[in-house]
């Protein structure tokens, strides 16, 4: 017994560290964030003589016209949480109809959106790109260069995969519920906000989960749609415009890094149960 | 009325489902407006389109109303269908689908993007051509090299790491979050500090670090896989986790009390029951390693240079090597195809032999796991 006590408590010293050096590039980060320039040449590794400079860089960030760190964070929060309402409510309610109308064309229209989950963004992306600008050309309707054209795109690309799961859940909801909501005098669209949209909650999450991680990270639909040198940008835009501008000056590149990871982390710290769950659960199904 | 007889009489003599066919499909179309008209209608008159009492005149009105305006069941629920599908299955269409076919359609197309909309025809011309490019060639073979490698390195980082938090540790929701966490940052991002500390931070410390992993030809790839089997075990992890946990605790503790040591219960109980999630992994890693794009925009750029090597040229007969990218992954190499030197054409065809192969690749790993996986 004794034995597998202080194995134990090896796999616990060997766990810590490997942690340890998981962390080692946050590290990095943060150090690294808080030295002059010259600092950073000479000793990269060392811990800041000046933790100060840290709210220095800071505030050039927040006040740098090439990063517009406040809009960039705005836009990126309304991208995300409008695609993400969007993409949630939507194709829960394409699925809930897709599950309880047997017909054919419920059937092939199914088959086509899971189709649409092989596709790789590569594939469409020229094509997409050349279609939001004849768009914009032809009916004035900005969807080029502005936000609601990653929107729109987004709910597209979040379709098939949101509507897969919806899909796999609502078959196992018994339709007795909806029948008894029906026969209490629900209209049928009532059925469906009243009774089936709050089952679906912990779907609901998941995907929120599993569609924000990917849209508050993405770089290459909006750097397509919107363009890197634009007004209009998202954090990860912001900061690759940031890096190519001041090319090297790591101080300032490093916090912007930081900024941009913050509210993700800060974020999980405080859902962490629901963000593993959701990423993994979808993963799975 | 007498001409709306007539009309009818003459609309009568073509086949009923073809006749109905096309008015659900007009309906269909015109739904949504129809349901503006309806709401804007209702706020001046309740009794706007609700077709309460509707008399049957027809046979065509009939079917209108019965089917799809009027208050009966089996028309709302054609409504409701055609109400709820349509935001999503729109999106879709437009931004998916159709880009998708006319994707198809482009690909044998010299479109430049200057010339939008006048492209002419050319066949299979840009097929011969990518083909033919050993920049493309490479490109493709080192992203199957990388593909191979990282799906190989994050896997196992992934599996040991799940095989240590699911031990009984104390810290062990702890770790399982820390090993998480790179995962929540995005690959642009992470980019930048990785090509921090490879450049700046390690070199700093001289001797065989002083140069950079990501200078060298070859290294530099290896970099890169460092860099997402960071990222990205995490993540693999926690589906390794989830399997783990299920497998029956009377099974390995049956197998402890034949004797069997750790390592052949890890071989003859953990592994065959962990193989449906390995499926799932190895999906995962492999569609995301060959789609590898942002990542590599902020870490490499696609460099360093490298001269071709010589195994390689001599496959394709080529005398004098070419200077080629090292990093410049198949994802990179159709943006850039489109985005600096302007041959969208050429760049689509790209993403369809792309699209194909990783089409192919990742049904036959399913199909080959799928058999390999044990029903409990």
């Amino acid at each position: 017994m004794g034995n597998k006590k202080i194995g134990l408590i090896l796999l616990e010293i060997f766990a810590i560290l490997l942690m340890a050096l998981f962390f080692f590039p946050f590290l990095m980060v943060i150090i690294n964030s808080a030295k002059p320039i010259q600092e950073i040449t000479l000793s990269p590794l060392a811990l800041p003589d000046n933790w100060g400079n840290l709210w220095k860089n800071v505030i050039e960030i927040l006040t740098r016209r090439n990063i517009d760190y406040f809009r960039s964070f705005f836009n990126s929060i309304v991208i995300t949480t409008s695609s993400l309402l969007a993409i949630g409510v939507f194709s829960a309610m394409a699925a809930w109809v897709l599950v309880r109308t047997k017909t054919r064309y419920s059937f092939w229209i199914f088959m086509l959106f899971l189709a649409g989950m092989v596709i790789p963004f590569q594939v469409v992306m020229l094509p997409l790109v050349r279609l939001l600008q004849l768009i914009t050309n032809a009916t004035g309707i900005p969807l080029k260069d502005t936000y609601w054209g990653v929107v729109l795109a987004y709910i597209g690309f979040g379709a098939p995969l949101s509507i897969f799961l919806f899909h796999g859940f609502i078959k196992s909801i018994p339709i007795d519920i909806e029948e008894a909501a029906i026969i209490d005098g629900c209209t049928k669209s009532q059925v469906f906000f009243r009774v089936v949209l709050p089952i679906l909650k912990p779907i609901f999450v998941t995907l929120l989960v599993l569609n924000g991680m990917w849209i508050w990270n993405d770089y290459l639909l909006p750097i397509l749609v919107i363009g890197l040198g634009g007004s209009t940008k998202t954090l990860p835009l912001a900061v690759a415009n940031l890096a190519g501008f001041y090319d090297k000056q790591w101080g300032l590149i490093l916090t912007s890094v930081l900024m941009a990871a913050l509210p993700v982390l800060i974020l999980f710290f405080f859902a962490q149960k629901h963000i593993i769950k959701g990423m993994t659960s979808g993963a799975i199904k | 009325m007498k001409e709306q007889n007539k009309f009818v009489k003459y609309l009568a003599g073509i086949p009923k489902y073809l006749l109905f066919s096309l008015i659900s499909l007009i309906i269909v179309i015109t739904l949504p407006a129809i349901f503006i008209v309806e709401k804007i209608g209702r706020l001046f008159n309740r009794e706007f389109m609700t077709f309460e009492k509707y008399k049957s005149t027809n046979f065509i009105l009939d079917f209108i109303i019965y089917q799809w305006l009027g208050p009966f069941e089996k028309a709302q629920n054609h409504r409701v269908f055609v109400y709820f599908l349509f935001p999503s299955l729109g999106a879709f269409l437009l931004f998916v689908v159709t880009p998708f076919i006319q994707g198809v359609y482009l690909s044998f197309t010299d479109w430049d993007g200057l010339n939008t909309g006048r492209e002419s025809f050319v066949g299979l011309d840009n097929y011969k051509t990518i083909f033919t490019e050993t920049r493309f060639l490479f490109s493709f073979w080192r992203t199957i090299l990388y593909s191979v490698l990282n799906i190989i390195a994050i896997n196992l980082v992934a599996f040991s790491l799940a095989l240590l938090v699911t031990q009984n540790l104390k810290g062990k929701n702890v770790y399982r979050a820390g090993f998480f966490m790179p995962n929540l940052i995005g690959g642009l991002v992470l980019g930048y500090i990785w090509q921090f500390i490879y450049n700046k931070a390690i070199t700093s410390l001289g001797g065989v670090f002083a140069t950079s992993i990501l200078l060298g030809g070859q290294s530099a790839l290896f970099g890169l896989i460092i860099v997402v089997s960071w990222q990205y075990a995490g993540y693999i992890m926690m589906i390794y986790i989830a399997a783990i946990q299920n497998i029956p605790q009377d099974l390995v503790e049956a197998a402890t009390i034949d004797g069997a040591n750790a390592l052949q219960r890890l071989k003859t109980i953990t592994m065959p029951l962990v193989a449906q999630a390995f499926t799932v992994a190895m999906f995962l890693t492999l569609v995301t390693s060959f789609k590898q794009f942002d990542t590599l925009v902020s870490l490499t750029q696609g460099g360093p240079s490298l001269v071709l090597p010589q195994w390689f040229g001599s496959l394709f007969g080529i005398e004098t090597l070419p200077v080629v990218q090292s990093t410049n992954l198949i994802a990179m190499n159709i943006y850039n195809t489109a985005f600096s030197n302007y041959e969208l054409g050429i760049g689509q065809a790209k993403a369809i032999v792309f699209f194909v192969f990783l089409l192919l690749i990742s049904l036959v790993q399913v199909y080959f796991n799928k058999k390999r996986e044990v029903e409990l």
